[in-house]
């Protein structure tokens, strides 16, 4: 009877196997909450953050309704695998190994790295011209600490720091001029923090790609080639038409 | 010009041993170098007249000497060097003072609380050859009329280095091995180096093992120096 049963799955799955891909008028998302600001819930419990929204409107763009499905990182990519949701989008960055198993969109966000300095400070940029002779913190072993040390370590100096937390209070020491962290990091340990003021300095970083990687994707089922597609396209005319960069500004703007 | 040849072809197709990450690994031995001889000097002139003092009759001088030793080695090294390095920036006004240039590099607050720390263990060191010399020394250095402070530089405190030397040996070891800690307050020492490597390309076995190969040699340079001076001092006591 067992074995029975144990041949009719696999034939099912078989059958489900080279099925093919059907269209979709609906799309339902996995996703792993809290990852504050990219997935979270409001207080009153209503799913909320940047994939959330861009996932809503990538939807409305196409024209397909679509719902979102929690479920817990450590099987996200098995519960894509056995049906329960269409698609993954929850901070999920791209590579190799993953893409053996998943189809990638194109990336739509590459989380970014900010430079963070005293509000009082000079700096206003950050230049090898600008942070010459400077001190710069970063968390050890981090994108940053590449990126810093490869770029200005050879005209400023580097400290690196085992947590954020000792970097921030050397900071407040007044022992380094300018920190480089992830923004979300930064901004939560530094610019909301209460007892003193800090500012961004220049631009937000999220290039070049062999130290801030390839960013995050949504993740198909390997034979949707056709929805990946359609989310591609929607994608571009999204980051065309200004969407996507006032859902950006909603979560990663200043607040000021 | 060979020799260069020979270094980059010895250094070709290695993605860990760069010249640049060895430059880090130079640049750690020569911060521990510095910290740890820079901290004993200094340490060794501060334990000498602490010894005498705590080995004074007077309790208003021995006292508070034993209890700075006390602290100093009743406590972690790595817990004293966060208080000085972090706890001095609470330090009201300290960041307008003549120090903060000095206090506001890891450098310096590294070496003062390496300065401490060694100097409470060497009082003690010193204390202990001291109170051990010979009554009969003592008492002949009396006989001959000898003030204090005569009998204490001719004949006590020359006797007590010698005994004092091979501990004393092994505090400059361990001082090498506590170094170590200087990384954690963002001082790019050997350990420092070893750890940037390490995160850098997630090589523990390769950025470990090296630095633990050039401590190890450290420390038999320490060794063979205190050996040649035990033979050198210590001839005396040599069994005929």
């Amino acid at each position: 009877m067992k074995k029975l049963f144990t041949i009719s799955i696999l034939g099912a799955a078989l059958v489900a196997g080279t099925a093919q891909a059907r269209d979709y008028d609906h799309v339902r998302f996995g996703v792993d909450v809290p990852y504050e600001p990219m997935e979270y819930r409001t207080p009153d419990g209503e799913l909320t953050g940047f994939d959330i929204d861009l996932g809503n409107a990538l939807c409305e763009e196409i024209g397909i309704t679509c719902e979102w499905i929690v479920q817990e990182w450590d099987g996200i990519i098995p519960g894509l695998m056995s049906r329960n949701y269409d698609a993954i989008m929850s901070s999920m960055t791209i590579n190799d190994e993953r893409r053996q198993t998943v189809l990638f969109s194109d990336p739509y966000f590459t989380p970014p790295s900010a430079w963070f300095a005293p509000a009082d400070s000079e700096l206003e940029d950050a230049t090898e011209a600008s942070l010459d002779g400077k001190t710069i913190g970063v968390q050890r072993g981090t994108l940053q600490d590449n990126y810093a040390t490869d770029m200005f370590g050879s005209v400023a100096s580097v400290s690196r720091y085992s947590t954020a937390d000792d970097m921030v209070l050397d900071m407040q020491a007044g022992r380094l001029d300018i920190v480089f962290l992830d923004y979300p990091v930064g901004k939560s340990t530094l610019l909301d923090s209460e007892s003193r003021d800090y500012k961004v300095v220049g631009e937000m970083i999220t290039e070049p790609k062999e130290y801030f990687g390839d960013g995050f994707g949504i993740a198909f089922r390997q034979r949707d080639e056709a929805l990946a597609e359609r989310f591609n396209e929607a994608l571009a005319t999204l980051q065309d038409d200004g969407t996507y960069d006032e859902i950006y500004e909603r979560y990663f703007g200043d607040d000021e | 010009m060979e020799l260069m040849t020979w270094f980059t072809e010895l250094l070709e197709g290695n993605l860990i041993f760069t010249p640049q990450t060895l430059s880090y690994y130079w640049d750690g031995l020569v911060t521990t170098t510095q910290l740890v001889f820079l901290s004993l000097l200094a340490g060794l002139v501060l334990a000498v007249p602490l010894a005498i003092g705590r080995s004074s009759r007077h309790r208003w001088i021995s006292l508070p000497i034993y209890a700075y030793t006390y602290v100093f080695r009743g406590t972690p090294l790595l817990i004293q060097l966060y208080i000085i390095y972090y706890g001095v920036v609470f330090v009201d006004g300290i960041q307008e003072s003549i120090f903060w240039p000095l206090l506001r590099e890891a450098f310096y607050p590294a070496l003062i609380a390496f300065t401490l720390n060694t100097a409470a263990y060497t009082t003690e060191i010193f204390r202990g050859a001291i109170k051990a010399t010979a009554r009969g020394e003592i008492e002949a250095a009396r006989a001959y009329g000898m003030s204090q402070s005569l009998m204490m530089r001719r004949i006590i405190l020359p006797s007590a280095f010698r005994r004092a030397l091979p501990a004393y040996g092994n505090e400059v070891i361990f001082m090498l091995h506590a170094s170590a800690i200087a990384s954690v307050v963002t001082l790019m020492d050997l350990t420092g180096a070893a750890r940037f490597v390490y995160a850098r390309f997630y090589a523990p076995f390769e950025a470990f093992l090296f630095v633990a190969a050039i401590y190890l040699c450290l420390t038999f340079a320490i060794l063979y120096f205190f050996r040649f001076l035990e033979k050198r001092l210590l001839a005396h006591l040599k069994p005929a």
